[in-house]
């Protein structure tokens, strides 16, 4: 099996408070079947070996399941294949000798931990300010008492499978978060259980995206061609429609 | 119709099951009413820990919030959400008898029972069987969308090891959304303000004052810093060890160093060696591999598993007719065919390759083919139902399933074993409980597919909120004082340990010495095990661990984010549990589900089981320093309402 040399320019910063940069690396031995995280790996296998820092990023199902992975690869977040996260690109979308710049997720409501690793608690907030419908445990009726139409249920579906990466605010000129946060209000909102407390619900979902300085949405559609799950724009329409219902 | 096994020997008194007396369909009924409770106002003043946020923790966290504890949650990711549950794919099992197939808790209680080869103990599974629709009913009405039929009810498909059809499914990320469910709940209480998150934390030692259970020491990952935590009890629920075998089908993260360093603590550790084997992956490629991908099991509902019937038959396989087809699991066990138990399809896979009939470029694969459905169903209805397994498949591999058959491979995927619990979940050290994937309680010696996430929220919704409340009942509230003496020795283990580590700075990296670990793992206490091949691991392992210390490459330091010393600290422990896992395996001298021995096996060749001298738990006690030889304990495992018979899916 023929191998490759890709040589990479990774974005490299100690912490918040230190000043980062692109620093260059000619990887060596690089397979077209490996994934984009594992030629990572391999780097950094190449790196320790050397004695040097290898390079940090946030992973964990690779996947594409868990929404850990989050590069930045040539100014697109997650890279060039469409609905699909980083760990899932594979190299064969490479050739030898190719350059590829890797940054990390960039936006203030994301502060930089190290290198590729940045701080995507904002989400957890959004979604703690009502992004849950209130049941107690042992306190729901039959799955069958109340159906749901098939269609509903599969639109409410394509909603929740947002895999929280926050590639939708990497991408957004304004680094908004109306993907995300529009997914999850959408997905309720189709839902039977979801009706009781849907206004107050997505008033206090979009106040809390504000509050954490995401930006506002003006339809740069970005967000929905870096989606790796494909969450269709169409969610954050019916946020709008939602929050301008419940304000009203 | 009672089988006891042989009681005189090794049994300890921390070993009492606890399991309620009475018919085993009142018993847990009978113990909700007899378990003690804490008063409503109390409960805010007793605070509890929950390990680990996967489908376990977070439905043990938002529903013991909700009671009124004061709960906090640590995570070693970024947020509850991305816990290793994520990834689940098929389904998970309930005895809702939607489909008026005959199914009812006996069936569901029974299947499990058998699919794990009687290892596990009768009263629990019961229970899992008894609490399973009420999981479907709290999901549902926390906006899981599960499939649904036109007339709007639920959809549910066939796993293997069951004739029926009792597998609740959302596509093929059934895994995220239960989780997703459970995160929410979790959220909820976050917003009232009854679950504080320490998220990129991990736990690293388990605090025990006067023989109790009362906190934890953990490490920001983002800093560094050590931190201690008290309280009145500790709940662990941080998943399975399956990454000691390095390749898996677990997530990258997943590890087995919370519970080890509870097992160094006292919590004595079960059937260490029992692991499951998951018949459908892809396989290997090469060297630089990081995972293995599972192709969910759900897959068999439609696909037909083959290999050539000439060996070494290189042709494409669309170009080897029908009669030229080896469908081994169809042709070995026909009544249940493509949807035998894990194990089994594991080692017929396993055997026709080793026969010279494996495909693709290692020989090492067989092949998984939707040629029928497709033609019978539409390539649309296929889709609908596996479409993202498809798509995933076809990015690994390059290849369309829809065109050529999958290419798969056996591999590691979950562990049976695991800390050793009571009925009430409770490990051997008081106020320490296991839960979910962390424990070693309903599985026996396999899992039937769909059921771990059916444990993990029965664990955690509808078990623990109930038994925790009958221990803090007895326990004065208010948590110890962090600066208690116990408090600080095991804060200095940590950090000594830390320290040795960054001290290392030898010419191997950690990823090399994990892959080895991995390959004596796979080689010798994988898919088939003997007597001599596990001496074998445990002198390597013990060569292997006294090699790392002295030889590992740990980077950087400290007080920054610094993943690869967080792997190695891992890795520490798989060295030592590695080594368990084979003393386990070849202390048993029978072959019971996914553990098979080849000095025991049916003319046949299945697992050859011995219920005389091995129908036990063995539970392994730490002897205090980790080159010494453990203690093996056993907890009998007594059958009242099921017959042991050798399993048989013919
Ligand atoms: C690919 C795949 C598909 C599967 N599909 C199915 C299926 O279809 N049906 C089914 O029933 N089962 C399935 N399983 C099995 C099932 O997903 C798992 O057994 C189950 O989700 C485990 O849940 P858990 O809550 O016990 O642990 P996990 O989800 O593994 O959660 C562990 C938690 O512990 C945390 N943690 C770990 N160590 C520490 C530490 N030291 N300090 C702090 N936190 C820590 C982690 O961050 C995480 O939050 C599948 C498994 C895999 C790998
Ligand atoms: S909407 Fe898409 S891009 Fe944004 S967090 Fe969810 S999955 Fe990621
Ligand atoms: S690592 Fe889980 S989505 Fe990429």
């Amino acid at each position: 099996m023929s191998t490759m040399t890709i040589n990479l320019k990774v974005w490299r910063q100690k912490n918040a408070s230190t000043p980062g940069k692109l620093v260059d690396y000619r990887v060596e031995g690089v397979s077209e079947h490996m994934s984009f995280l594992e030629m990572f790996d391999h780097l950094n296998e190449q790196l320790m070996k050397k004695g040097e820092e290898p390079v940090e990023f946030d992973h964990d199902c690779r996947e594409g399941i868990c929404g850990s992975c989050n590069m930045v690869i040539d100014g697109q977040a997650h890279g060039p294949q469409k609905g699909t996260a980083a760990c899932q690109l594979h190299m064969r979308h490479y050739k030898n000798e190719d350059t590829i710049t890797v940054e990390p997720w960039r936006a203030t409501a994301f502060p930089m931990i190290r290198d590729l690793v940045v701080d995507r608690s904002a989400f957890d907030r959004i979604q703690a300010a009502g992004g849950y419908i209130s049941v107690n445990t042992g306190a729901a009726p039959d799955a069958h008492a109340v159906p749901v139409s098939k269609e509903d249920s599969d639109i409410a579906f394509d909603y929740a499978a947002c895999i929280g990466c926050g590639a939708c605010v990497a991408a957004c000129p304004n680094a908004s978060a109306s993907l995300f946060t529009g997914a999850k209000v959408a997905q309720f909102a189709r839902l039977p259980q979801g009706q009781v407390e849907r206004e107050r619900r997505v008033v206090r979902m979009v106040e809390q995206m504000e509050k954490e300085g995401f930006g506002d949405c003006s339809n740069y559609a970005e967000c929905e061609a870096v989606c790796p799950m494909e969450i269709s724009i169409q969610s954050i329409a019916e946020m709008r429609r939602e929050y301008m219902k419940a304000i009203t | 119709m009672s089988t006891k096994s042989n009681l005189n020997i090794e049994t300890s008194p921390l070993l009492e099951s606890k399991v309620p007396q009475g018919p085993l369909g009142d018993k847990w009924s009978s113990h909700k009413n007899n378990v003690k409770l804490v008063n409503p106002n109390n409960k805010r003043k007793y605070k509890v820990i929950v390990v680990g946020t996967g489908l376990a923790g977070a439905s043990a966290a938002a529903s013991l919030a909700e009671l009124g504890y004061n709960v906090d949650t640590f995570t070693i990711l970024d947020s509850p959400r991305r816990a290793h549950s994520i990834a689940a794919q098929g389904g998970i099992n309930a005895a809702k008898n939607y489909k008026n197939d005959g199914d009812s808790v006996y069936r569901l209680f029974y299947d499990t029972i058998k699919g794990g080869d009687y290892r596990a103990r009768e009263a629990n599974v019961y229970r899992l069987a008894e609490v399973s629709n009420a999981i479907i009913d709290q999901c549902v009405a926390q906006g899981v969308p599960f499939a649904r039929e036109y007339g709007g009810l639920l959809d549910n498909r066939s796993f293997g090891g069951a004739q029926l059809s009792r597998t609740f499914y959302a596509r093929g990320q059934t895994g995220q959304q239960l989780l997703l469910g459970a995160y929410s709940a979790m959220m909820k209480n976050v917003d009232h303000g009854n679950i504080t998150m320490h998220n990129r934390q991990e736990m690293l030692e388990l605090v025990v004052i006067d023989g109790k259970a009362k906190g934890i020491i953990t490490r920001n990952l983002a800093n560094g810093a050590i931190e201690r935590h008290s309280a009145d009890a500790v709940l662990l629920c941080t998943g399975g060890y399956g990454n000691v075998f390095y390749l898996s089908t677990n997530a990258k993260n997943c590890n087995v160093t919370a519970a080890w360093r509870c097992y160094k603590k006292g919590a004595m550790f079960a059937n260490p060696s029992f692991t499951q084997i998951h018949p459908t992956c892809i396989p290997v490629s090469g060297d630089y591999q990081s995972k293995l991908t599972l192709m969910s099991e759900s897959l068999r509902n439609d696909g037909r598993v083959w290999v050539p019937k000439k060996k070494g038959d290189n042709r494409k396989p669309s170009e080897i007719p029908d009669e030229e087809r080896y469908y081994f699991l169809e042709e070995r066990y026909p009544s249940f065919g493509n949807l035998v138990p894990r194990d089994v399809a594991s080692r017929n896979a396993k055997d026709v390759c080793d026969k010279g009939h494996g495909v693709g470029a290692s020989g090492l694969a067989v092949y998984l083919d939707f040629r029928d459905s497709i033609k019978r169903y539409g390539r649309d209805k296929i889709s609908e139902r596996y479409g993202n397994l498809f798509d995933m498949y076809e990015k690994i591999t390059d290849e369309n399933p829809y065109e050529t058959p999958m290419r798969i491979f056996p591999a590691v995927h979950y562990t049976m074993g695991g800390l050793w619990v009571d009925y009430n979940l409770q490990t051997t050290v008081p106020g320490l409980y296991a839960l979910g994937e962390a424990n070693f309680s309903d599985h026996g010696a396999n899992r039937l597919g769909a059921s771990a996430l059916m444990q993990g929220l029965a664990d955690g919704y509808f078990v623990i909120p109930y038994t925790v409340g009958d221990y803090l009942a007895n326990e004065k509230s208010a948590a110890v004082d962090t600066s208690h003496v116990e408090f600080e020795k095991a804060e200095q283990e940590a950090v000594k340990r830390i320290d040795k580590l960054l001290k290392s700075k030898g010419n191997k990296t950690v990823l090399d010495y994990h892959r080895e670990l991995g390959k004596i793992m796979w080689d010798k206490v994988g898919m088939s095990r003997s007597e001599a091949g596990l001496n074998e691991a445990i002198r390597d392992i013990k060569a292997l661990r006294e090699d790392f210390w002295n030889n590992v490459f740990v980077p950087g330091e400290q007080s920054t984010c610094n993943k690869y010393l967080e792997y190695a600290n891992r890795v520490s422990d798989f060295l030592e549990l590695g080594e368990l896992m084979a003393r386990d395996a070849l202390d048993r001298n029978e072959s019971c589900g996914g553990h098979f021995r080849e000095e025991y096996q049916t003319p046949e060749g299945e697992a050859q089981r011995d219920d005389v001298n091995y129908c036990h738990v063995s539970a392994w006690d730490f002897p205090g320093d980790p080159d010494s030889e453990p203690v093996r304990y056993k907890e009998p495992l007594e059958f009242e309402n099921v017959k042991l018979t050798q399993r048989s899916y013919k």
